[in-house]
């Protein structure tokens, strides 16, 4: 079979994934008066399209902040707009100021759906596809599991495609852009990248490692020649695509502010609901909340965070590779999502992005990742009524996973990038097996905790107990492969062989 | 896909498990009344004596299959209860909790492992190339064509049927007489005709094909019957199967005296000519023709349009289709036509056996012909002749290009089951998924240049596309969907129509112009 072929093979098949998944319910339906992300993005679309745009990010008479507020910057606010002429088109009412609130039905359900797949359709699939075949090693039939792989991640399907929101325009965007700078188009790729952290502000998890990776490149051409030039290039493009997104704010200082108040709400707290950070996870033992004073929190999130992405970064600036630039994006966006202040759930979506990429050189490793992930989003998923869906994307992804990349057969201490260390301190023949029982041992957990919180009642004391369970093994697995991914990161000594070809 | 060939059949696993995945996730999707129809009698199995399954009539879906499979739901019925024990009350009209969907969508997918078995068993029979690349093997392509078929997928896991296991064991049985395990093929098949009586069209083929090849065991040089060498420890055998098999499914009734009731809800003959959408057959075309010369003849004059029935504008929605120029058909003329149209092949099987392979083919005509011709027959019918003839497409580049517009149009004929805006999407893609295989891989398999199908037949296909565009998404728009609501259904079934009348006489024209097969009847 051709190419094409089996690249449309594999493209209908996810897309047929993701419509079933979307025929599922989706985040606060039914459930007045706030309901939930499916009701705020179409909010936005209703405050875009009715008011003039100085008024989005303001609290007025007709625009209720505290009723699912624009909170994401501009360009969410256009697809939003462009996505309400639309809907304006086919049923006036789903867009009308004020009356339209908490509207839902089965035609405007399909319509929104039609909206998040046509985004996949349009951005996230062409740069998966573009990532598979440009920049990883293999057959095309290699290329095309790997493709398939990660469009089955099953996070981004049931955030996406089932609790409703549109995190393929920015993830895609951002994966956009690692293939400009993967490719050598520097400015193509910074171009995307603005785009995307003017989508959705969280995609700042990924901006130190882009901008490391591009100073790195700099530096490496020479800083005061070429480098220099190439230097004020990439950043007059990036001022330039900032200056376009914002350009009906930039009028007003007043407006810009106040947009970046919307975007950076630092009086919601360290943390919301249950998250598998370190806060949250810590918060079982201690207090932290009320322990310590806002601004405290805030310092002591930022040097944490700070403290995980440095090495990572400093490490990246002296090797700008595409093999050093994803790792540090992996470690950059789960430090972020780890220590940062008022992380979602969600977040973790950002640090999956590059895992996806990953797939390929570190097959276990990234399965287990990508697989703890979306275990961790179990509490918002079962609110959602999301547990079909949930069960049958999870099972698939791990068995094709395992089975396409064969992840398990791959587990040895080269294949794991291990083996700078394990040479001093390890036999050489533990490695394997260990890694690959604590991963079948994780598994497993995760199925029973997963089924637990479904059939088993919490006891009476502690009706929290599952989601609280959920998020600290799903943290405690972050974490170590934070740790993982920062270590092999940082010792990839091997400057002649560069990532290594595999078959 | 990227797994090498040495690893035996962990392919078949992985598209095994890859498309009941899907099923799993299509569990909350539509279904039609045929989900009704089914929790109905497996509340009446769960709950009656069997000495009233066949009188009960609460619901409107009383039971009208053969008594095996109410013993199927019976069994069900057990399991049924730990999931919701409301669904196996007969009163309960229309109840369809989470936990009775989940229980009926999953009693489909797994009674589907008998089919993914068979499927396996199938290709196992299937002549192998020593070709390296997975992708154009035979016996990938094969179980692909028939695990992920699109028919069988949207009938049972969306609309709501049973079909995959009954076809599991249709198929099973054609696997077994591939290998000359010829009573295990025929016990299973009476098994088959006890569960679902459809089956019958069939028969013949299995009837003619078993006494030839069977019970006589040898041929003479130039293919024809050697009388001498008829077996009758053979025929004995054949027919205590047979028999018995029909005793532990009808025995009970005979000694209750119910077979007239139990034939009466097996056979209804107050439907109509042609179901309420038309099958893509002779009869749709009948009908437009009759359409076509009434059309005219008010026109020109010739007729009068007084004297003409009224209802028939309507038709595609009313049951009976009354004609106003062709005479009417009745049964009679149905099953004869049906008759006329298998008795040359099962001739030719008779004078000229090649063997199991010409008995799948005879099979195939036998299921195409009845759907051809049969009376009021269901457009999910077609899937009796595309399911077998996946076997013959991997063999052979004629029987494939055969294959290829059977199924396409086939297939496509199958859309207005699923009419829900929501299901659209899901329908197209995983048409347009299985079509794409199936012209690729068939392609790779048997021309290296140039597509399987010539340029008109090309033509004709590529017509689906506009057609589908038509019927589902500019025609809903125009005034006339209010007026005449079912001319989307009439064009589709009249533009599928030609295509499968097209592949039925091009497979039967392929009985009589195959080489004869160096496969001797055994």
């Amino acid at each position: 079979m051709e190419t094409w072929g089996l690249v449309s093979l594999c493209v209908l098949l996810v897309l047929t994934g993701k419509w079933a998944v979307s025929l599922n319910s989706y985040s606060g339906a039914g459930k007045p008066p706030m309901f939930g992300d499916y009701e705020a993005q179409r909010h936005w679309q209703e405050v875009t399209y009715n008011l003039p745009v100085h008024e989005w990010y303001f609290n007025t008479t007709n625009n209720d902040l505290n009723y699912w507020g624009l909170d994401y910057p501009p360009l969410t606010a256009y697809h939003s707009l462009l996505c309400a002429h639309v809907a304006n088109l086919i049923n006036p009412a789903w867009v009308e100021l004020q009356t339209s609130r908490g509207y839902e039905s089965t035609s405007h359900k399909l319509f929104m759906r039609a909206t998040v797949l046509l985004s996949d359709i349009l951005i996230y699939i062409p740069a998966v596809l573009l990532y598979c075949f440009y920049l990883s090693d293999g057959s095309y039939k290699k290329k095309t599991a790997m493709a398939l792989c990660i469009l089955l991640y099953p996070g981004l399907i049931l955030i996406d495609n089932g609790h409703f929101q549109y995190n393929s325009v920015s993830l895609g965007l951002t994966l956009l852009g690692v293939v400009g700078l993967g490719l050598g188009r520097d400015l193509l790729g910074s171009v995307a990248f603005t785009l995307s952290l003017n989508y959705k502000q969280m995609e700042l998890y990924h901006s130190l490692p882009f901008f490391c990776y591009l100073l790195g490149r700099c530096i490496k051409q020479g800083i005061l020649g070429k480098g220099l030039l190439l230097l004020v290039k990439i950043s007059l493009t990036v001022l330039v695509t900032f200056a376009l997104c914002w350009l009906p704010f930039l009028s007003d200082p007043q407006q810009i502010l106040q947009v970046l108040h919307r975007l950076f709400p630092v009086d919601r707290g360290l943390f919301e609901d249950k998250v598998a950070n370190t806060w949250c996870s810590l918060n079982v033992l201690i207090k932290i909340k009320t322990l310590l004073s806002r601004d405290t929190q805030l310092l002591l999130s930022f040097a944490l965070t700070l403290l995980f992405i440095l090495p990572s970064s400093i490490k990246l600036l002296t090797k700008p590779t595409l093999w050093q630039f994803k790792l540090a994006l992996v470690n950059s966006s789960l430090a972020f999502f780890l220590f940062s202040f008022q992380v979602h759930e969600k977040s973790i979506l950002l640090p999956a992005l590059p895992v996806c990429l990953l797939m390929n050189e570190l097959p276990l490793m990234a399965t287990w990742f990508l697989v703890a992930s979306t275990f961790s989003m179990l509490p918002l998923l079962l609110k959602d009524g999301l547990l079909l869906p949930y069960t049958v994307t999870s099972l698939a992804f791990l068995y094709f996973s395992v089975y396409f990349l064969s992840a398990l057969d791959r587990s040895s201490e080269e294949e794991l990038r291990l083996s700078p260390i394990t040479q001093r301190c390890l036999s050489k023949h533990i490695l394997s097996p260990l890694i690959k029982c604590t991963f079948g041992a994780s598994v497993v957990i995760m199925a029973g905790l997963s089924f637990m919180s479904v059939a088993v009642d919490p006891p009476a004391k502690l009706p929290d107990l599952f989601p609280v369970l959920v998020s600290i093994f799903s943290f405690f697995q972050f974490l170590v492969l934070l740790l993982y991914f920062n270590l092999v990161q940082l010792t990839d000594l091997s400057v002649k062989k560069g990532p290594k070809k595999t078959n | 896909m990227a797994a090498s060939t040495s690893q035996g059949w962990s392919w078949f696993l992985a598209l095994a498990f890859g498309v009941s995945f899907l099923k799993c996730l299509l569990i909350n999707a539509y279904h039609s009344t045929d989900f009704e129809v089914h929790r109905n009698w497996l509340a009446i199995t769960h709950s009656l004596p069997v000495s009233e399954w066949y009188y009960e009539a609460t619901s409107e879906w009383t039971l009208d299959y053969p008594p095996l499979f109410a013993w199927f739901e019976f069994g069900l019925s057990h399991v049924a209860k730990y999931f919701d024990a409301k669904m196996l009350v007969v009163e309960n009209l229309n109840y369809a909790s989470p936990a009775t969907v989940l229980f009926q969508r999953l009693s489909v997918i797994i009674t589907d492992v008998i089919f993914i078995y068979a499927v396996r068993e199938c290709c196992k029979c299937v002549r192998e190339d020593k070709g390296k690349d997975l992708l154009a093997k035979p016996s990938f392509i094969l179980a692909t064509l028939l695990l992920w078929n699109f028919g069988l997928f949207i009938v049972d896991h969306i609309h709501f049927q049973y079909n995959g296991f009954l076809f599991g064991i249709l198929l099973l049985s054609v696997a077994r007489h591939l290998q000359n395990r010829h009573f295990e093929g025929a016990l299973l098949f009476s098994i088959l005709l006890n569960l679902k009586h459809i089956y019958l069209y069939i028969a013949p083929a299995y009837g003619i094909f078993l006494l030839r090849c069977f019970c006589f065991t040898q041929s003479n040089a130039d293919g024809s019957v050697k009388w001498k060498s008829f077996s009758l420890f053979r025929l004995v055998a054949l027919g205590f199967i047979v028999v018995s098999t029909f005793a532990v499914s009808f025995g009970p009734f005979i000694i209750l005296g119910q077979i007239p009731q139990v034939l009466s809800r097996l056979f209804p003959f107050k439907r109509g000519l042609c179901h309420a959408y038309w099958a893509p057959n002779i009869w749709a075309l009948y009908n437009i023709a009759d359409k076509a010369l009434s059309v005219l003849g008010v026109k020109f004059k010739l007729l009068d349009p007084n004297e003409l029935p009224k209802a028939s504008m309507t038709g595609g929605l009313v049951q009976e289709f009354q004609h106003s120029v062709l005479p009417p058909v009745s049964p009679l003329v149905t099953l004869v036509c049906t008759l006329l149209s298998i008795v040359p092949v099962l001739f030719t099987t008779w004078r000229r056996s090649k063997g199991a392979r010409g008995f799948l083919r005879c099979m195939i005509i036998c299921a195409l012909g009845s759907f051809m011709f049969g009376w009021h027959v269901h457009e999910k019918a077609i899937l009796m002749a595309i399911l077998p003839l996946s076997l013959l497409a991997v063999e052979s580049k004629e029987d494939a290009r055969t294959f290829l517009i059977l199924s396409t149009t086939g297939h496509f004929s199958l859309f207005p089951l699923l009419f829900t805006a929501s299901e659209l999407p899901i329908k197209i893609l995983f048409m347009l998924m299985f079509t794409i295989f199936s012209f690729t891989s068939l392609k790779k398999l048997f021309s290296k240049a140039g597509w399987l199908v010539n340029s008109l037949e090309a033509v004709y296909l590529l017509g689906l596309v506009p057609l589908e565009l038509i019927c589902e998404i500019v025609y809903p728009l125009t005034r006339w969907q209010q007026t005449l609501p079912f001319i989307p259904l009439l064009l589709t079934s009249v533009y599928c129509s030609l295509g499968v009348v097209y592949s039925f006489i091009r497979l039967y024209l392929s009985v009589f112009t195959a080489p004869s097969n160096k496969v001797k009847a055994q």
